[in-house]
């Protein structure tokens, strides 16, 4: 009977499957059928790592939050200025060190708890009361980039925590005591780490029960299943097999309703499957649209938005590599030999523009009053042959296997600016490496570099999240050592005056292209895509894009 | 056979170690740590000097070894550094969707190469064979993201057949019970889920078989012709068999040896090899994480991953070993 086998095997397969079929119940919830049209199922590049935005650091993680949670104070809308979140109005005492928070009244958390002034001190209290592993960096890294350290600083090279105290005053009136005053009180807590989340939920899901061991770090539940904030959207799940996250409408949001039922943000890596998917209507909107697929997209009818920019990409010159770069005539040199606008105009996004200071011109404090360094090549050579500098080589990093949201395509940059020192009579080193670790790591480190590509995307519309990130310390990125501009830093950051701040931003904008410890190359806008029925949506350059107003055209 | 079996799984307690401590030592001489990818331009030097003392990555390597060792023990194979969830979760997660694909993959290149291949040995010469022998020459020279984008380009962009991207359509509302979404959906009776997995997987399955498939047509091909010329298949035929018995108990079996050898060993490169497909179509499977992983020095997930892909690999290349046995009672396995 050898001829039997075949068929004794399908046989047995189709006693197996009808023995699993039906075997094990469905958790379907037949009521939450809805039509497709209220469903947008979004396009993202890489999954969240993590739903409490206190723990949270990556965009994929702060773009859920920013949808399921609130915070005291947000960006208005399209843009970077402070304006009313949980909280209506905010004044600072005569000392600039507490703020007063009138709150809104009438808010309730996803599980039905109420939002009050009781509910801001809970959170505040949480992240400043962190211990063990709650203190990693790796944990808290807004926390600890907005306020340093803690009420009990466990690692001795933690600075001292810039938040103080929280007090209830009244239901709705809440008073934030701060150890200084500072550049970062109110605009930083519009960032999404400090959203507020519901006691009740925090307590019932363990929130701040960071556990395992110190390389073996563990959520608690609330992290990872449990979000429970006061925004448009409430969580519903999360299916790492099928790399989607789903959120759906709060109808007992106390703002404008979601006109979304369900939100769904799926994962796909790879830009080109994005936009592939989006084409055969599997997504309606991705975000990070290559810079070449802006036009091509709009040409075939997509919604495509472009964010205003509020990033920077620089050259940065480390005066620490080739003894050369420590004379300013040299640093002037480079930057006169950079034909900025060419590379603007030909390998950046529509409306990328030629960066003068290290700050965008849409955050107050930019200065159009600085030291330019217009395209110049015989200058440049001028100015090399001053400093004796004449058949310089600079070693040149930039790195490979990676796009960033200011620098789209980091070889065809290294390969133009690298041209343009070459034509001043600068030799060339090109030094390609892997974006992580390698490039990040020998660009901030140590003195084997000359000139890099590195930049930044603002988080919150305040100067000093800009150009105090660079400068306002030593560092081996750059390389120098100027007390004198760390001061004229110290100064500004401790202004509390929003006015005076902002003149003060001014002069350092002055004063850092005058020292010209690199060059300001240029500003890209990100852009974000939807499809050709979505309508509702305002880019913002913070990527605040808020999906509540999001809806199909009917 | 049982002795064997036994052995064999023995065999992999010393391989996992050896392998465990090579993987260990090689993974940290790489330059740079996930702190610098959990950092990302935000690092400067102190804060990821603190990321790796909180992390323990400054100790001696033996003492870091010592601790994966106790916890391996354990079977706990510790937390991802990029995303904070247990490495076993991690991976029972995303290999089920790297199983469903390979599993399609092997389907389409074992269902049409071993009668692709055969036919064309019969037909030696003629046009089938020439198209046959042609078309894995090509199967085996595109390269699998290219003919992955064509595909999508040509059924799920402007036909509109086939779904582009990922496991399954995220408005339906799965149970999820093994991660094998094709099984949950039969297990729960959700056919339409079922279904539509099924439907995500024939694109990238389509792709993720060209290599496969080409393979396995040409070794039988070869495997068929090499039989046809043997001794006992004249005699065979000399001694008035029907072609049709000739064929599929002489020729056919003895046939089969080298295309099964060769099987198992593309089913380990598609199990940890489907890095491109699973990015293009956006799948969910451990191809795609691992590639992150290497990048983003996430030692536990590398470590976690790499282990039980050699220990599927043997259980893998143990199945065959057996099936041996099956197809030609000569081969006993001792």
């Amino acid at each position: 009977m050898r001829a039997s086998r075949p068929k004794a095997a399908i046989a047995a397969v189709a006693v197996a499957a009808l023995a699993v079929a039906g075997c094990a119940e469905s958790d379907r919830d037949d009521s939450s059928g809805g039509s497709k049209k209220d469903t947008l199922v979004f396009g993202v590049a890489g999954d969240p790592k993590v739903l409490d935005p206190s723990f949270a650091s990556d965009g994929e993680s702060l773009r859920v939050a920013r949808q399921v949670f609130e915070t005291l104070v947000r960006p208005e809308e399209g843009g970077t200025k402070v304006t009313p979140g949980l909280a209506e109005s905010w004044t600072p005492d005569a000392t600039g060190t507490t703020w007063t928070f009138k709150l809104r009244s009438g808010v309730k958390f996803h599980d039905g708890t109420d939002f009050n002034a009781e509910a801001v001190c809970v959170n505040f209290n949480r992240w400043y009361n962190a211990k063990g592993l709650m203190q990693s960096p790796d944990v808290t890294a807004y926390w600890q980039d907005i306020m340093g350290g803690f009420a009990k600083n466990e690692d001795e090279t933690l600075p001292p925590s810039l938040f103080k105290s929280c007090t209830a005053k009244d239901a709705t009136t809440v008073d934030l005591s701060f150890t200084r005053v500072s550049s970062k009180i109110p605009a930083a807590l519009m960032l999404p780490s400090f959203s507020i989340h519901s006691p009740k939920a925090l307590e019932q899901y363990d929130a701040s029960n960071v556990g395992g061991t110190a390389e073996d770090i563990k959520y608690p539940a609330y992290a990872t299943e449990h979000p429970t904030g006061t925004g448009p959207f409430k969580f519903k799940s999360w299916d790492v097999a099928n790399k989607t996250l789903t959120i759906e409408r709060n109808d007992d949001y106390w703002g404008q309703k979601a006109k979304l039922k369900t939100l769904i943000f799926k994962t796909i890596s790879d830009e080109n499957a994005r936009k592939q998917a989006l084409r055969s209507g599997d997504i309606q909107g991705y975000d990070l649209v290559g810079p070449a697929d802006v036009e091509p997209l709009k040409g075939e009818g997509f919604n495509v938005l472009t964010r205003p920019a509020f990033n920077i990409l620089y050259l940065a010159i480390n005066q620490n590599g080739n003894p050369k770069l420590k004379d300013l005539k040299v640093r002037q040199a480079i930057a006169h030999a950079l034909n900025r606008q060419a590379l603007v105009d030909s390998k950046l996004p529509p409306g990328a523009k030629v960066a003068v200071n290290f700050m965008p011109d849409t955050v107050e404090g930019w200065n159009g009053d600085v030291t330019k360094y217009e395209y110049d090549v015989n200058k440049a050579k001028q100015l090399l042959k001053e400093a004796g500098a004449e058949g310089l080589t600079l070693r040149f990093h930039y790195p490979t296997e990676v796009t960033r949201p200011y620098m789209p395509n980091p070889k065809d940059l290294f390969e133009l600016l690298s041209a343009d020192l070459q034509a001043a009579g600068i030799k060339i080193q090109p030094i390609p490496l892997k974006w992580s670790p390698d490039y990040l790591n020998a660009t901030t480190s140590g003195n084997k570099h000359d000139l890099h590509f590195l930049g930044w995307t603002g988080d919150y519309g305040d100067g000093y999240n800009f150009i105090g990130t660079f400068f306002d310390r030593q560092k081996d990125e750059w390389g120098y050592n100027n007390p004198a501009l760390f001061e004229q830093f110290k100064d500004a950051d401790s202004t509390a005056d929003q006015a005076a701040r902002v003149e003060k931003y001014k002069a350092l904008n002055k004063a850092i292209m005058d020292f010209l410890p690199g060059v300001p190359v240029s500003h890209s806008p990100p852009a974000i895509v939807f499809g050709k029925d979505v309508t509702g949506i305002k880019a913002s350059p913070l990527t605040d894009e808020r999906y509540a107003t999001a809806e199909f055209k009917s | 056979m049982f002795r064997f079996i036994v052995r064999r799984l023995l065999q992999l307690i010393p391989t996992l170690f050896g392998l465990s401590l090579l993987l260990f030592i090689w993974l940290r001489r790489l330059p740079g740590g996930p702190e610098t990818a959990i950092l990302g331009e935000r690092g400067t030097p102190e804060m990821r000097a603190a990321i790796r003392r909180s992390m323990g990555l400054d100790e001696p390597i033996l003492v870091q070894y010592g601790r994966f060792v106790r916890r391996l023990i354990r079977l706990d194979l510790g937390t991802s550094t990029s995303t904070k969830r247990s490495v076993v979760s991690e991976f029972l997660e995303r290999f089920p969707g790297t199983v469903e694909l390979t599993v399609t993959a092997l389907v389409i290149a074992i269902g049409v190469g071993i009668p692709l291949g055969y036919l064309a040995a019969r037909r030696r010469g003629r046009l089938l064979d020439h198209l046959s022998v042609g078309g894995s020459l090509i199967g085996i020279c595109i390269p699998v993201f290219f003919l992955a984008y064509v595909l999508k380009a040509i059924f799920s962009e402007n036909l509109g057949w086939f779904p582009s991207s990922g496991r399954q359509d995220p408005t339906i509302d799965a149970t999820r019970i093994t991660n094998f979404f094709v099984l949950d959906g039969i297990m729960t009776r959700e056919w339409d889920a079922a279904a539509d997995a099924i439907w995500h997987l024939v694109l990238p399955g389509l792709a993720l078989a060209s290599i496969p498939l080409a393979i396995i047509v040409r070794i039988t091909r070869a495997s068929v012709l090499e039989v046809l010329n043997e001794d006992f298949v004249r005699t065979a035929e000399a001694k008035g068999l029907t072609e049709r018995t000739v064929r599929r108990r002489h020729v056919l079996r003895n046939s089969l040896l080298p295309v099964v050898t060769s099987i198992g060993l593309l089913t380990g490169g598609l199990l940890s090899g489907a890095v491109l497909t699973e990015t293009v179509f956006a799948f969910t499977g451990i191809g795609a994480f691992i590639y992150d992983a290497i990048n983003q020095r996430d030692y536990p997930v590398l470590m976690g991953f790499i282990l039980i892909i050699a220990v599927v690999y043997v259980l893998v290349n143990l199945l065959v070993d057996l099936s041996y046995s099956l197809i030609d009672p000569r081969v006993r396995v001792r």
